[in-house]
Protein backbone atom coordinates (compact mmCIF):
# COMPACT_ATOMS: atom_id res chain seq x y z
CA UNK A 1 0.00 0.00 0.00
CA UNK A 2 1.06 3.41 -0.94
CA UNK A 3 0.50 4.95 2.16
CA UNK A 4 1.58 2.54 5.08
CA UNK A 5 3.03 4.13 8.18
CA UNK A 6 5.69 1.61 8.90
CA UNK A 7 7.31 2.01 12.69
CA UNK A 8 10.98 0.61 11.55
CA UNK A 9 11.22 2.48 8.42
CA UNK A 10 10.42 6.03 11.04
CA UNK A 11 12.32 4.40 13.52
CA UNK A 12 15.78 4.41 11.42
CA UNK A 13 14.87 7.24 9.84
CA UNK A 14 14.77 9.08 13.23
CA UNK A 15 17.95 7.13 14.55
CA UNK A 16 20.19 8.21 11.05
CA UNK A 17 19.17 11.32 10.38
CA UNK A 18 19.73 12.57 13.60
CA UNK A 19 23.00 10.95 13.55
CA UNK A 20 24.21 12.25 10.32
CA UNK A 21 22.96 15.94 11.37
CA UNK A 22 25.33 15.91 14.28
CA UNK A 23 28.44 14.21 12.55
CA UNK A 24 27.97 16.81 9.16
CA UNK A 25 27.25 19.25 11.86
CA UNK A 26 30.42 19.08 14.14
CA UNK A 27 32.65 17.84 11.12
CA UNK A 28 31.09 19.87 7.94
CA UNK A 29 28.48 22.25 8.34
CA UNK A 30 30.71 23.88 11.09
CA UNK A 31 34.17 23.99 9.26
CA UNK A 32 32.40 25.29 6.41
CA UNK A 33 30.37 27.88 7.71
CA UNK A 34 33.32 29.12 9.94
CA UNK A 35 35.28 29.34 6.52
CA UNK A 36 32.90 30.96 4.86
CA UNK A 37 31.67 33.72 6.91
CA UNK A 38 35.49 34.07 7.32
CA UNK A 39 36.37 34.55 3.85
CA UNK A 40 32.97 37.41 3.82
CA UNK A 41 34.49 38.94 6.31
CA UNK A 42 38.06 38.91 4.70
CA UNK A 43 36.43 40.24 1.32
CA UNK A 44 35.05 42.70 3.02
CA UNK A 45 38.01 43.83 5.12
CA UNK A 46 39.93 44.18 1.57
CA UNK A 47 36.48 46.25 -0.21
CA UNK A 48 37.20 48.36 2.95
CA UNK A 49 40.87 48.63 2.94
CA UNK A 50 40.52 49.22 -0.84
CA UNK A 51 37.73 51.99 -0.47
CA UNK A 52 39.95 53.63 2.19
CA UNK A 53 42.92 53.30 0.59
CA UNK A 54 41.00 54.77 -2.84
CA UNK A 55 39.71 58.00 -0.56
CA UNK A 56 43.02 58.72 0.53
CA UNK A 57 44.40 58.76 -3.02
CA UNK A 58 41.80 60.89 -3.92
CA UNK A 59 42.38 63.47 -0.90
CA UNK A 60 46.46 63.18 -1.52
CA UNK A 61 45.26 64.24 -5.62
CA UNK A 62 43.28 67.10 -4.42
CA UNK A 63 45.98 68.14 -1.87
CA UNK A 64 48.67 67.78 -5.20
CA UNK A 65 45.95 69.93 -7.09
CA UNK A 66 45.95 72.53 -4.39
CA UNK A 67 49.84 72.63 -4.95
CA UNK A 68 49.59 72.76 -8.17
CA UNK A 69 47.46 75.90 -8.20
CA UNK A 70 49.22 77.90 -6.07
CA UNK A 71 52.26 77.29 -7.36
CA UNK A 72 50.92 78.33 -10.82
CA UNK A 73 49.48 81.28 -9.34
CA UNK A 74 52.91 82.48 -7.93
CA UNK A 75 54.89 82.15 -11.04
CA UNK A 76 52.38 84.09 -12.76
CA UNK A 77 52.46 86.84 -10.24
CA UNK A 78 56.17 86.74 -10.22
CA UNK A 79 56.19 86.84 -14.09
CA UNK A 80 54.26 90.10 -13.87
CA UNK A 81 56.01 91.42 -11.71
CA UNK A 82 59.29 90.39 -13.84
CA UNK A 83 57.16 91.80 -16.76
CA UNK A 84 56.79 95.34 -15.09
CA UNK A 85 60.07 95.56 -14.22
CA UNK A 86 61.26 94.70 -17.16
CA UNK A 87 58.97 97.48 -19.00
CA UNK A 88 59.30 99.90 -16.06
CA UNK A 89 63.37 99.83 -16.81
CA UNK A 90 63.08 99.98 -20.61
CA UNK A 91 61.05 103.18 -20.09
CA UNK A 92 63.58 104.62 -18.06
CA UNK A 93 66.35 103.23 -20.28
CA UNK A 94 64.77 105.31 -22.98
CA UNK A 95 63.56 108.53 -21.09
CA UNK A 96 67.18 108.85 -20.16
CA UNK A 97 68.48 107.97 -23.55
CA UNK A 98 66.37 110.10 -25.07
CA UNK A 99 67.47 112.88 -22.96
CA UNK A 100 71.38 112.51 -23.02
CA UNK A 101 70.33 112.63 -26.75
CA UNK A 102 69.05 116.14 -26.45
CA UNK A 103 71.40 117.27 -24.10
CA UNK A 104 74.18 115.66 -26.63
CA UNK A 105 72.40 117.57 -29.40
CA UNK A 106 72.39 121.08 -27.06
CA UNK A 107 75.83 120.80 -26.56
CA UNK A 108 76.85 120.13 -30.08
CA UNK A 109 74.31 123.03 -31.62
CA UNK A 110 76.27 125.20 -29.17
CA UNK A 111 79.39 123.99 -30.29
CA UNK A 112 78.59 124.65 -33.70
CA UNK A 113 77.00 128.09 -32.68
CA UNK A 114 80.73 129.06 -31.32
CA UNK A 115 82.81 128.18 -33.87
CA UNK A 116 80.67 129.81 -36.63
CA UNK A 117 80.52 133.04 -34.38
CA UNK A 118 84.31 132.46 -34.03
CA UNK A 119 84.62 131.30 -37.72
CA UNK A 120 82.71 135.07 -38.73
CA UNK A 121 84.45 136.84 -36.61
CA UNK A 122 88.02 135.71 -37.98
CA UNK A 123 86.64 135.81 -41.34
CA UNK A 124 85.29 139.57 -40.46
CA UNK A 125 88.47 140.03 -39.30
CA UNK A 126 90.44 138.58 -42.21
CA UNK A 127 88.05 140.59 -44.60
CA UNK A 128 88.31 144.16 -42.20
CA UNK A 129 92.76 143.59 -42.76
CA UNK A 130 91.86 142.94 -46.03
CA UNK A 131 90.26 145.57 -47.15
CA UNK A 132 92.62 147.71 -45.38
CA UNK A 133 95.19 146.22 -46.94
CA UNK A 134 93.61 146.35 -50.50
CA UNK A 135 92.33 150.13 -49.92
CA UNK A 136 96.02 150.92 -48.51
CA UNK A 137 96.97 149.34 -51.95
CA UNK A 138 94.42 151.25 -53.58
CA UNK A 139 95.32 154.27 -51.69
CA UNK A 140 98.84 153.76 -52.22
CA UNK A 141 98.36 153.52 -56.82
CA UNK A 142 95.82 156.38 -56.48
CA UNK A 143 97.15 159.09 -54.96
CA UNK A 144 101.21 158.54 -56.29
CA UNK A 145 100.65 162.16 -58.00
CA UNK A 146 99.88 165.27 -56.59
CA UNK A 147 97.03 166.21 -58.85
CA UNK A 148 95.16 163.49 -57.97
CA UNK A 149 95.72 164.20 -53.88
CA UNK A 150 94.19 167.16 -54.82
CA UNK A 151 91.15 165.90 -56.99
CA UNK A 152 90.06 163.79 -53.97
CA UNK A 153 90.64 166.37 -51.22
CA UNK A 154 88.10 168.85 -52.93
CA UNK A 155 85.81 166.03 -53.95
CA UNK A 156 85.66 165.07 -50.22
CA UNK A 157 85.28 168.63 -49.01
CA UNK A 158 82.47 169.13 -51.24
CA UNK A 159 80.91 166.16 -50.19
CA UNK A 160 81.53 167.38 -46.42
CA UNK A 161 79.98 170.55 -47.76
CA UNK A 162 77.07 169.00 -49.45
CA UNK A 163 76.14 167.23 -45.95
CA UNK A 164 76.69 170.13 -43.96
CA UNK A 165 74.15 172.62 -46.22
CA UNK B 1 3.00 23.13 -13.55
CA UNK B 2 0.43 20.90 -15.61
CA UNK B 3 2.48 18.64 -15.10
CA UNK B 4 2.47 17.90 -11.34
CA UNK B 5 -1.53 19.12 -11.76
CA UNK B 6 -1.50 15.66 -14.08
CA UNK B 7 0.71 13.50 -11.59
CA UNK B 8 -0.96 14.77 -8.54
CA UNK B 9 -4.45 13.22 -10.37
CA UNK B 10 -2.50 10.10 -11.34
CA UNK B 11 -1.15 9.61 -7.72
CA UNK B 12 -4.63 10.56 -6.69
CA UNK B 13 -6.22 7.71 -8.77
CA UNK B 14 -3.71 5.40 -8.15
CA UNK B 15 -4.10 5.99 -4.34
CA UNK B 16 -7.46 4.76 -4.86
CA UNK B 17 -6.95 2.00 -6.49
CA UNK B 18 -4.52 1.00 -4.21
CA UNK B 19 -7.09 1.36 -1.63
CA UNK B 20 -10.16 -0.30 -3.99
CA UNK B 21 -7.35 -3.11 -4.35
CA UNK B 22 -6.46 -3.58 -0.85
CA UNK B 23 -10.24 -3.85 0.01
CA UNK B 24 -10.51 -6.42 -1.99
CA UNK B 25 -7.76 -8.20 -1.62
CA UNK B 26 -8.60 -8.11 2.48
CA UNK B 27 -11.82 -10.30 3.53
CA UNK B 28 -14.36 -11.44 1.56
CA UNK B 29 -17.23 -10.73 3.68
CA UNK B 30 -19.84 -12.92 0.52
CA UNK B 31 -20.36 -9.61 -1.57
CA UNK B 32 -22.90 -10.36 -4.24
CA UNK B 33 -21.59 -7.46 -5.96
CA UNK B 34 -20.67 -9.19 -9.51
CA UNK B 35 -17.31 -6.89 -10.34
CA UNK B 36 -16.26 -7.65 -7.04
CA UNK B 37 -16.40 -11.16 -7.84
CA UNK B 38 -14.98 -11.00 -10.94
CA UNK B 39 -12.07 -8.98 -9.20
CA UNK B 40 -12.02 -12.03 -6.99
CA UNK B 41 -11.47 -14.83 -10.41
CA UNK B 42 -8.55 -12.75 -11.65
CA UNK B 43 -7.10 -12.66 -8.42
CA UNK B 44 -7.09 -16.55 -7.96
CA UNK B 45 -6.13 -16.67 -11.76
CA UNK B 46 -3.33 -14.78 -10.87
CA UNK B 47 -2.68 -16.80 -7.50
CA UNK B 48 -2.75 -19.75 -9.71
CA UNK B 49 -0.18 -18.55 -12.34
CA UNK B 50 1.84 -17.25 -9.56
CA UNK B 51 1.93 -20.36 -8.13
CA UNK B 52 2.95 -22.39 -11.41
CA UNK B 53 5.64 -19.32 -12.67
CA UNK B 54 4.25 -20.09 -16.19
CA UNK B 55 2.39 -17.87 -17.91
CA UNK B 56 2.67 -14.91 -15.67
CA UNK B 57 0.23 -12.12 -17.07
CA UNK B 58 1.78 -8.56 -17.10
CA UNK B 59 0.29 -6.56 -13.58
CA UNK B 60 1.46 -2.76 -14.82
CA UNK B 61 -0.66 -1.74 -11.24
CA UNK B 62 1.90 -4.25 -9.10
CA UNK B 63 4.87 -3.30 -10.88
CA UNK B 64 4.83 0.36 -10.26
CA UNK B 65 3.23 -0.68 -6.66
CA UNK B 66 6.24 -2.77 -6.10
CA UNK B 67 8.43 -0.03 -7.10
CA UNK B 68 7.02 2.74 -5.43
CA UNK B 69 6.41 0.79 -2.02
CA UNK B 70 8.74 -0.43 0.68
CA UNK B 71 9.60 -4.35 0.90
CA UNK B 72 11.47 -6.77 2.55
CA UNK B 73 14.07 -7.87 0.38
CA UNK B 74 14.95 -5.91 -2.41
CA UNK B 75 13.53 -7.35 -6.35
CA UNK B 76 15.75 -6.87 -8.88
CA UNK B 77 14.20 -8.69 -11.55
CA UNK B 78 12.48 -11.75 -12.88
CA UNK B 79 12.18 -13.99 -9.30
CA UNK B 80 15.23 -12.18 -8.35
CA UNK B 81 16.01 -10.04 -5.49
CA UNK B 82 18.37 -9.38 -2.54
CA UNK B 83 17.56 -10.53 0.80
CA UNK B 84 17.65 -8.15 3.24
CA UNK B 85 17.95 -8.88 6.99
CA UNK B 86 14.68 -8.94 9.51
CA UNK B 87 14.95 -7.64 12.75
CA UNK B 88 11.86 -7.92 14.80
CA UNK B 89 11.74 -7.28 18.62
CA UNK B 90 8.75 -8.90 20.21
CA UNK B 91 7.72 -7.85 23.71
CA UNK B 92 7.07 -12.01 24.43
CA UNK B 93 9.54 -13.79 21.81
CA UNK B 94 12.43 -11.18 22.34
CA UNK B 95 14.61 -10.06 19.15
CA UNK B 96 14.74 -12.07 16.19
CA UNK B 97 17.31 -11.66 13.42
CA UNK B 98 17.16 -14.06 10.10
CA UNK B 99 17.04 -13.04 6.75
CA UNK B 100 14.23 -12.22 4.63
CA UNK B 101 15.40 -14.91 2.07
CA UNK B 102 13.68 -17.70 4.38
CA UNK B 103 10.00 -15.97 3.86
CA UNK B 104 10.49 -17.25 0.63
CA UNK B 105 9.42 -13.80 -1.55
CA UNK B 106 6.05 -14.04 0.96
CA UNK B 107 5.20 -17.83 0.50
CA UNK B 108 6.66 -19.57 3.87
CA UNK B 109 6.73 -18.36 7.47
CA UNK B 110 9.89 -18.35 9.49
CA UNK B 111 10.96 -18.51 12.98
CA UNK B 112 6.92 -18.04 14.02
CA UNK B 113 6.58 -14.91 11.33
CA UNK B 114 5.23 -14.87 8.32
CA UNK B 115 4.47 -11.64 5.48
CA UNK B 116 1.49 -10.66 4.45
CA UNK B 117 1.22 -7.58 2.12
CA UNK B 118 4.87 -6.26 3.22
CA UNK B 119 3.27 -6.68 6.75
CA UNK B 120 5.16 -9.22 9.20
CA UNK B 121 2.35 -10.68 11.07
CA UNK B 122 3.10 -13.33 14.12
CA UNK B 123 2.04 -16.78 13.67
CA UNK B 124 2.20 -20.17 15.77
CA UNK B 125 2.80 -21.96 12.55
CA UNK B 126 6.18 -24.20 11.85
CA UNK B 127 8.78 -23.00 9.81
CA UNK B 128 8.40 -23.57 6.12
CA UNK B 129 4.60 -23.37 6.65
CA UNK B 130 2.63 -22.10 2.89
CA UNK B 131 1.01 -18.50 4.06
CA UNK B 132 -1.92 -19.60 3.18
CA UNK B 133 -2.03 -22.33 5.94
CA UNK B 134 -0.44 -20.29 8.18
CA UNK B 135 -2.99 -18.12 10.66
CA UNK B 136 -2.09 -14.90 12.02
CA UNK B 137 -1.91 -14.51 16.27
CA UNK B 138 -3.11 -11.51 16.44
CA UNK B 139 -1.99 -10.91 20.32
CA UNK B 140 1.59 -11.56 19.19
CA UNK B 141 1.32 -9.89 16.32
CA UNK B 142 0.34 -6.71 18.09
CA UNK B 143 3.48 -7.25 20.81
CA UNK B 144 5.78 -7.01 17.09
CA UNK B 145 7.70 -3.94 16.81
CA UNK B 146 9.49 -4.36 13.14
CA UNK B 147 12.82 -2.66 12.61
CA UNK B 148 14.13 -4.52 9.58
CA UNK B 149 16.45 -3.35 6.82
CA UNK B 150 13.78 -2.92 4.59
CA UNK B 151 14.47 -1.34 0.69
CA UNK B 152 13.89 1.69 1.93
CA UNK B 153 15.87 1.54 4.46
CA UNK B 154 19.01 0.54 3.05
CA UNK B 155 18.46 2.68 0.69
CA UNK B 156 18.28 5.48 2.66
CA UNK B 157 21.30 4.60 4.65
CA UNK B 158 23.49 4.52 0.94
CA UNK B 159 22.42 8.03 0.26
CA UNK B 160 23.25 8.38 3.92
CA UNK B 161 26.82 7.42 3.07
CA UNK B 162 27.18 9.28 -0.17
CA UNK B 163 26.36 11.82 2.11
CA UNK B 164 28.83 11.67 4.38
CA UNK B 165 31.54 11.30 1.82
CA UNK B 166 30.29 13.99 -0.21
CA UNK B 167 30.56 16.77 3.07
CA UNK B 168 33.39 15.32 5.07
CA UNK B 169 35.50 15.37 1.69
CA UNK B 170 34.04 19.12 1.10
CA UNK B 171 34.58 20.11 4.80
CA UNK B 172 37.95 18.40 3.91
CA UNK B 173 38.52 20.81 1.28
CA UNK B 174 37.96 24.42 3.25
CA UNK B 175 40.11 23.15 6.08
CA UNK B 176 42.96 22.47 3.52
CA UNK B 177 42.06 25.74 1.51
CA UNK B 178 41.13 27.76 3.85
CA UNK B 179 39.62 31.02 2.98
CA UNK B 180 41.30 30.01 -0.55
CA UNK B 181 39.00 29.59 -3.95
CA UNK B 182 36.72 26.49 -3.43
CA UNK B 183 37.61 23.66 -5.78
CA UNK B 184 36.07 20.30 -7.60
CA UNK B 185 33.08 19.31 -5.36
CA UNK B 186 33.96 22.14 -3.52
CA UNK B 187 32.69 24.72 -5.96
CA UNK B 188 29.92 23.04 -7.06
CA UNK B 189 28.52 22.66 -3.45
CA UNK B 190 29.45 25.75 -2.16
CA UNK B 191 26.87 28.14 -4.10
CA UNK B 192 24.01 25.55 -2.75
CA UNK B 193 25.20 26.05 0.98
CA UNK B 194 25.32 29.51 0.33
CA UNK B 195 21.80 29.44 -1.20
CA UNK B 196 20.39 27.66 1.91
CA UNK B 197 21.87 30.42 3.94
CA UNK B 198 20.81 33.37 2.44
CA UNK B 199 17.78 33.19 0.75
CA UNK B 200 16.43 30.07 3.23
CA UNK B 201 17.88 30.76 6.17
CA UNK B 202 18.89 33.87 6.75
CA UNK B 203 15.88 35.56 4.24
CA UNK B 204 12.89 33.56 6.72
CA UNK B 205 14.71 33.26 9.91
CA UNK B 206 16.33 36.61 10.44
CA UNK B 207 19.76 37.28 12.55
CA UNK B 208 19.26 33.92 14.76
CA UNK B 209 19.57 31.81 11.78
CA UNK B 210 22.89 30.49 12.82
CA UNK B 211 21.52 28.17 15.20
CA UNK B 212 19.34 26.29 12.56
CA UNK B 213 21.64 26.22 9.71
CA UNK B 214 22.77 22.56 10.35
CA UNK B 215 19.68 21.41 10.59
CA UNK B 216 18.24 23.20 7.14
CA UNK B 217 21.67 21.74 5.44
CA UNK B 218 21.08 18.31 6.20
CA UNK B 219 17.33 18.37 5.60
CA UNK B 220 18.28 20.20 2.33
CA UNK B 221 20.70 17.34 1.43
CA UNK B 222 19.00 14.54 2.08
CA UNK B 223 16.06 15.34 0.91
CA UNK B 224 17.99 16.13 -2.41
CA UNK B 225 19.92 13.37 -2.68
CA UNK B 226 17.74 11.04 -1.98
CA UNK B 227 15.52 12.42 -4.41
CA UNK B 228 18.28 11.94 -6.74
CA UNK B 229 19.09 8.66 -5.67
CA UNK B 230 15.78 7.87 -6.42
CA UNK B 231 15.78 8.39 -10.07
CA UNK B 232 18.66 6.12 -10.75
CA UNK B 233 16.72 2.52 -11.29
CA UNK B 234 20.25 1.01 -10.40
CA UNK B 235 20.74 -1.29 -7.45
CA UNK B 236 21.48 0.17 -4.54
CA UNK B 237 19.85 3.07 -5.40
CA UNK B 238 16.35 3.35 -7.01
CA UNK B 239 14.63 2.98 -3.54
CA UNK B 240 11.71 5.77 -3.10
CA UNK B 241 13.35 6.96 0.02
CA UNK B 242 11.77 10.75 0.09
CA UNK B 243 8.90 9.72 -1.30
CA UNK B 244 7.82 7.22 1.13
CA UNK B 245 5.47 8.69 3.85
CA UNK B 246 7.26 7.20 7.08
CA UNK B 247 10.02 9.20 5.71
CA UNK B 248 8.84 12.30 4.91
CA UNK B 249 6.88 12.06 8.20
CA UNK B 250 9.91 11.76 10.27
CA UNK B 251 11.46 14.67 8.82
CA UNK B 252 8.49 16.71 9.16
CA UNK B 253 8.13 15.73 12.81
CA UNK B 254 11.73 17.11 13.43
CA UNK B 255 10.72 20.05 11.98
CA UNK B 256 8.07 20.02 14.16
CA UNK B 257 9.54 19.24 17.66
CA UNK B 258 12.22 22.43 16.43
CA UNK B 259 9.14 24.86 16.51
CA UNK B 260 8.06 23.23 20.01
CA UNK B 261 10.95 23.14 21.48
CA UNK B 262 12.18 27.09 20.01
CA UNK B 263 9.05 28.54 19.93
CA UNK B 264 9.14 31.78 22.21
CA UNK B 265 5.95 33.43 24.50
CA UNK B 266 5.51 35.61 21.59
CA UNK B 267 4.90 32.49 18.71
CA UNK B 268 2.27 30.74 21.75
CA UNK B 269 0.65 33.98 22.47
CA UNK B 270 -0.16 34.42 18.88
CA UNK B 271 -1.80 30.96 18.69
CA UNK B 272 -3.31 30.88 22.10
CA UNK B 273 -5.09 34.55 21.71
CA UNK B 274 -4.03 36.19 18.98
CA UNK B 275 -3.58 40.09 20.42
CA UNK B 276 -5.83 42.58 19.31
CA UNK B 277 -9.23 39.89 18.34
CA UNK B 278 -12.48 40.62 19.82
CA UNK B 279 -13.04 37.62 22.09
CA UNK B 280 -16.16 35.60 20.48
CA UNK B 281 -13.66 35.83 17.19
CA UNK B 282 -10.94 33.82 19.33
CA UNK B 283 -13.54 30.87 19.65
CA UNK B 284 -12.73 30.31 16.17
CA UNK B 285 -9.78 31.64 15.23
CA UNK B 286 -8.01 29.86 18.29
CA UNK B 287 -8.76 26.45 17.19
CA UNK B 288 -7.94 27.49 14.06
CA UNK B 289 -4.32 28.45 14.84
CA UNK B 290 -3.70 25.58 16.95
CA UNK B 291 -5.16 22.71 14.23
CA UNK B 292 -2.99 24.99 11.72
CA UNK B 293 0.49 23.94 14.36
CA UNK B 294 -0.45 20.53 13.13
CA UNK B 295 -1.46 20.81 9.47
CA UNK B 296 1.93 22.70 8.84
CA UNK B 297 3.86 19.67 9.66
CA UNK B 298 1.80 17.95 7.87
CA UNK B 299 2.03 19.51 5.15
CA UNK B 300 5.63 19.19 4.52
CA UNK B 301 5.23 15.35 4.77
CA UNK B 302 2.23 14.97 2.25
CA UNK B 303 3.80 17.86 -0.32
CA UNK B 304 6.84 16.02 -0.41
CA UNK B 305 5.77 12.17 -0.47
CA UNK B 306 3.06 13.22 -3.29
CA UNK B 307 5.65 14.81 -5.34
CA UNK B 308 8.34 12.13 -5.51
CA UNK B 309 5.94 9.28 -5.34
CA UNK B 310 3.83 10.67 -8.18
CA UNK B 311 6.77 11.00 -10.29
CA UNK B 312 7.79 8.24 -10.06
CA UNK B 313 4.47 6.75 -11.11
CA UNK B 314 4.39 8.88 -14.17
CA UNK B 315 7.89 7.44 -15.36
CA UNK B 316 6.96 4.21 -14.43
CA UNK B 317 3.39 3.99 -15.92
CA UNK B 318 5.20 5.27 -19.16
CA UNK B 319 7.65 1.89 -18.80
CA UNK B 320 4.61 -0.15 -18.21
CA UNK B 321 2.36 1.01 -21.39
CA UNK B 322 5.50 -0.46 -23.51
CA UNK B 323 4.79 -3.90 -21.73
CA UNK B 324 0.87 -3.51 -22.12
CA UNK B 325 1.27 -3.23 -25.89
CA UNK B 326 3.94 -6.22 -25.77
CA UNK B 327 1.51 -8.60 -24.48
CA UNK B 328 -0.86 -7.69 -27.23
CA UNK B 329 1.93 -7.53 -30.27
CA UNK B 330 5.68 -7.87 -29.91
CA UNK B 331 6.05 -5.28 -32.66
CA UNK B 332 3.37 -2.71 -31.09
CA UNK B 333 5.58 -3.16 -28.12
CA UNK B 334 8.52 -1.81 -29.75
CA UNK B 335 6.86 0.72 -31.67
CA UNK B 336 5.71 2.39 -28.04
CA UNK B 337 8.92 1.52 -26.89
CA UNK B 338 9.43 5.23 -28.48
CA UNK B 339 7.53 7.02 -27.55
CA UNK B 340 7.50 5.65 -23.84
CA UNK B 341 11.45 6.24 -23.60
CA UNK B 342 11.01 9.65 -25.38
CA UNK B 343 8.35 10.38 -22.73
CA UNK B 344 10.70 8.80 -19.62
CA UNK B 345 13.34 10.96 -20.40
CA UNK B 346 11.38 13.86 -20.65
CA UNK B 347 9.75 13.53 -17.12
CA UNK B 348 13.08 12.56 -16.02
CA UNK B 349 14.38 15.50 -16.61
CA UNK B 350 11.16 17.30 -14.99
CA UNK B 351 12.12 14.52 -12.19
CA UNK B 352 15.77 16.46 -11.71
CA UNK B 353 14.09 19.67 -11.36
CA UNK B 354 11.25 18.89 -9.11
CA UNK B 355 14.07 17.03 -7.14
CA UNK B 356 15.96 19.96 -6.28
CA UNK B 357 12.35 21.86 -5.76
CA UNK B 358 10.48 19.70 -3.35
CA UNK B 359 13.99 19.72 -1.11
CA UNK B 360 14.22 23.58 -1.57
CA UNK B 361 10.47 23.71 -0.66
CA UNK B 362 10.78 21.58 1.97
CA UNK B 363 13.92 23.73 3.54
CA UNK B 364 12.21 27.03 2.97
CA UNK B 365 8.59 26.02 4.60
CA UNK B 366 11.08 24.75 7.90
CA UNK B 367 12.83 27.80 7.97
CA UNK B 368 9.37 29.85 7.32
CA UNK B 369 8.04 27.73 10.84
CA UNK B 370 10.94 27.87 12.57
CA UNK B 371 11.26 32.15 11.49
CA UNK B 372 8.08 32.28 13.54
CA UNK B 373 8.55 29.76 15.73
CA UNK B 374 11.41 32.61 17.20
CA UNK B 375 10.32 35.95 15.61
CA UNK B 376 10.77 38.44 18.36
CA UNK B 377 7.70 41.03 18.85
CA UNK B 378 7.90 44.22 17.11
CA UNK B 379 7.49 47.14 19.09
CA UNK B 380 5.31 49.51 17.25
Amino acid sequence: MLIQFSFGLIFWMTVSFLAVLFILRKFAWKPILETLSERERGIEDALSEAKKAREEMAALNARNEELNRAAREEREVLLKEARDIRDKEIAEAKEKAKAEAAAMIERARAEIRNEKNAAVADIKMLVGELSVEIAEKLLREKLADDAAQRALVDRMLKEAEARLS
Amino acid sequence: MKALIRAAFLLFSVLFAGVSMAQHEGHDHGSDDASHQATEAVEAAEHAAHDGHATEKFNPGEMIMGHVTDEHGWHLWGHTSIPLPIIIYNTERGLSLFSSAHFDHGHKTYAGYFLHEGKILATDAPDGTDVHHATENEALTAATWDVSITKNVLGMLVSIALMLIIFLSVAAGYRKRGVGAPKGLQSFIEPIILFVRDDVAKANIGPKYERFMPFLLTVFFFILINNLMGLIPIFPFGANVSGSISVTFALAAITFVLTLIHGNRHYWGHIIAMPGVPKPVLLILTPVEILGVFLRPAILMIRLFANITAGHIIVLSFFALIFIFGEINAGLGWGVSVFSLAFTIFMSMLELLVAFIQAFVFTFLSAMYLGAAIEEPHHH
